[in-house]
């Protein structure tokens, strides 16, 4: 089917041009110094230098990580129990709770994030709720907590239906082998579960921390406008100061961090393979 | 022992559920408020309503979202299925080199996206604004629906194109006639993720758009900054098809399935009275 062949070929070029070239872009400005024109163009550190002298930089890149970090670990803790729970449901209502899960996927999630800032704020419904159980006005809007909030609301989905799928793919025969065997429930879940489901885990690990590492309107809306983490840098830069220089060099540092523990989390996923899974 | 556990779990599944459909509900219900407040509810009106449909940049902004929508998710399907095609009858180092590449979009961060292709067309000095929108969206919607039409096409028989131009068709007519309707569920499930992708698209929109050229996004995350009820009256107007046709897409093969098992049983027993 040779005719068929050169279908792709005009793709070929279009990604080069509209995928290749802008990462290319990122890579050469991150290394260059602005007003370098293409006479005296000059490769340099500076940049990263820049970053890592600033403890205002290094700080709000530390905040970044460990928000991004707690988000992916709440995410595990409350996504694990609701993808077991739905993985254990009758067949009917397997589907209905993936749709409900699914269906706020699909609405903007500006538009999901933006609804937060009603309800978190000081006469808001939380507080309301607050006030009528005896406690006092609680700051919500604002804070840390709003920020993982909003952060924990728009990716848990992505973590549940991971696990879900890597718990559904199970051969439910390997648990009634444990029970046979004289394993009880708590056994048979540590040691045949777990194990099976952790590349489900893993694979949601990816969705959840790649997001919320780089994320800026989360930040924006509910931290407030004095809340920066580096992806508000990275915007600013672009948007406000113009240093395109400076700005690709954090992108590129937050790419290579979040590369690094992809690269982890695959590493970890391919060692659990070749033990096995069941132990 | 087993019973408190299942109560448990489905105290949790209510809990986990309610933090979904919370934010959803409260927009949905704060869109009828009577007052400016976004905490207390004041009775019912349309008021946000009739604001929102005479408010011309908000009313371009469903515009645009719509308008850059339909032509990135007719754009990409079209490209996007003759790309898979050429493909799948390609060699495997093309064939992994577009895999590739098409992934780093989807792997890297919006964000990095987003920058790499503000620079890019401001090197090309195109004019920010409806084209460098609608080319960013075709960028990202392509790789999507080359992933839902690849799977069908490596599931085809690779001698049918051979057969239909043995039996005397041209190869356009083997194009339209054999392969498309064969892998058509695919290009329609790319279409849609597509069309979704495009809708609500904010991060890559925000940073290559320009001389006033919002779509909805960028539109609900600079009125954020002040409080407007009328973002909750357009919210709405997204949440309710979105969720429509959503729940018939899910519904509907499930009524479908029960009436063709119903119409199978009903044919069994009438062989089987005969």
């Amino acid at each position: 089917m040779k005719q068929f062949r050169s279908m792709a070929y005009p793709y070929v070029f279009w990604i080069n041009v509209m995928i290749v070239v802008p990462m290319l872009m990122i890579v050469m400005y991150a290394f260059t110094q602005k007003g370098n024109d293409v006479v005296t163009f000059r490769l340099t550190l500076d940049n990263f230098i820049y970053f890592f002298s600033d403890p205002i930089f290094v700080s709000v890149l530390k905040n970044s990580l460990v928000i991004a970090v707690v988000t992916t670990v709440i995410c595990i803790f409350l996504g694990y129990p609701m993808a077991y729970l739905i993985s254990q449901a009758s067949d009917r209502w397997k589907v209905i709770l993936v749709l409900l899960i699914t269906v706020p996927m699909w609405i903007n999630m500006l538009v999901r994030t933006y609804a937060w800032v009603g309800i978190l704020q000081e006469n808001g419904i939380i507080n309301n709720l607050l006030g009528l159980m005896g406690i006092g006005l609680v700051k919500l809007l604002n804070t840390d907590f709003a920020v993982i909030l909003g952060m924990v609301y728009n990716f848990i989905p992505f973590m549940i239906l991971q696990i879900y799928t890597a718990l559904s793919k199970m051969d439910p025969s390997y648990l009634e082998a444990a029970s046979d065997l004289g394993a009880n429930k708590v056994e048979s879940f540590l040691r045949i579960t777990l194990p099976l489901s952790l590349p489900g885990v893993l694979s949601g690990i990816t969705l959840v921390f790649l997001p919320a590492v780089s994320s800026f309107f989360i930040p924006k809306l509910l931290g407030g406008g004095q809340y920066v983490l580096i992806g508000n840098v990275i915007e600013s830069q672009f948007l406000i100061s113009g240093n395109w220089n400076f700005g690709s060099a954090i992108s590129l540092i937050m790419a290579v961090i979040i590369m690094i523990s992809m690269y982890i989390t695959k590493k970890v996923d391919r060692e659990g393979q070749s033990k096995g899974g069941v132990r | 022992m087993k019973k408190s556990k299942g109560i448990l779990g489905k105290i949790f599944i209510a809990l986990m559920l309610a933090f979904f459909y919370l934010p959803i509900i409260y927009t949905i219900v704060f869109s009828f408020n009577d007052s400016r407040s976004l905490t207390k509810f004041a009775g019912f009106s349309l008021r946000w309503y009739e604001k929102m449909f005479s408010d011309a940049v908000m009313m371009d902004a469903i515009f645009y979202t719509i308008l850059i929508a339909v032509l990135a998710t007719a754009i990409s399907t079209v490209v996007g299925t003759i790309t898979a095609i050429g493909l799948s009858h390609s060699n495997k180092i093309l064939k992994t080199l577009v895999t590739q590449i098409n992934d780093l979009p989807i792997m890297n961060p919006e964000i990095v996206t987003g920058i790499g292709l503000l620079m890019f067309f401001s090197l090309l000095g195109i004019e920010k604004g409806l084209v460098t929108m609608l080319l960013a969206h075709v960028m990202f919607c392509i790789p999507y629906v080359m992933l839902s039409v690849m799977p069908k096409l490596r599931s085809l028989d690779p001698n049918i194109a051979d057969a239909a131009l043995d039996l005397g068709a041209t190869p356009w007519q083997a194009l339209t006639k054999v392969i498309v309707p064969q892998i058509m569920p695919g290009i329609a499930a790319g279409a849609l993720i597509a069309f979704t992708m495009s809708f609500d698209d904010f991060i890559i929109s925000y940073f290559v758009t320009g001389n006033g050229v919002q779509n909805i996004s960028i539109l609900v995350y600079t009125m954020s900054k002040r409080i407007n009820p009328s973002i909750n009256a357009l919210s709405t107007i997204i949440i309710i098809p979105v969720t429509v046709v959503l729940i018939l897409i899910n519904i509907l093969p499930i009524i479908k399935e029960k009436r063709e098992k119903k119409k199978l049983k009903k044919a069994r027993e009438e062989a089987l009275a005969e």
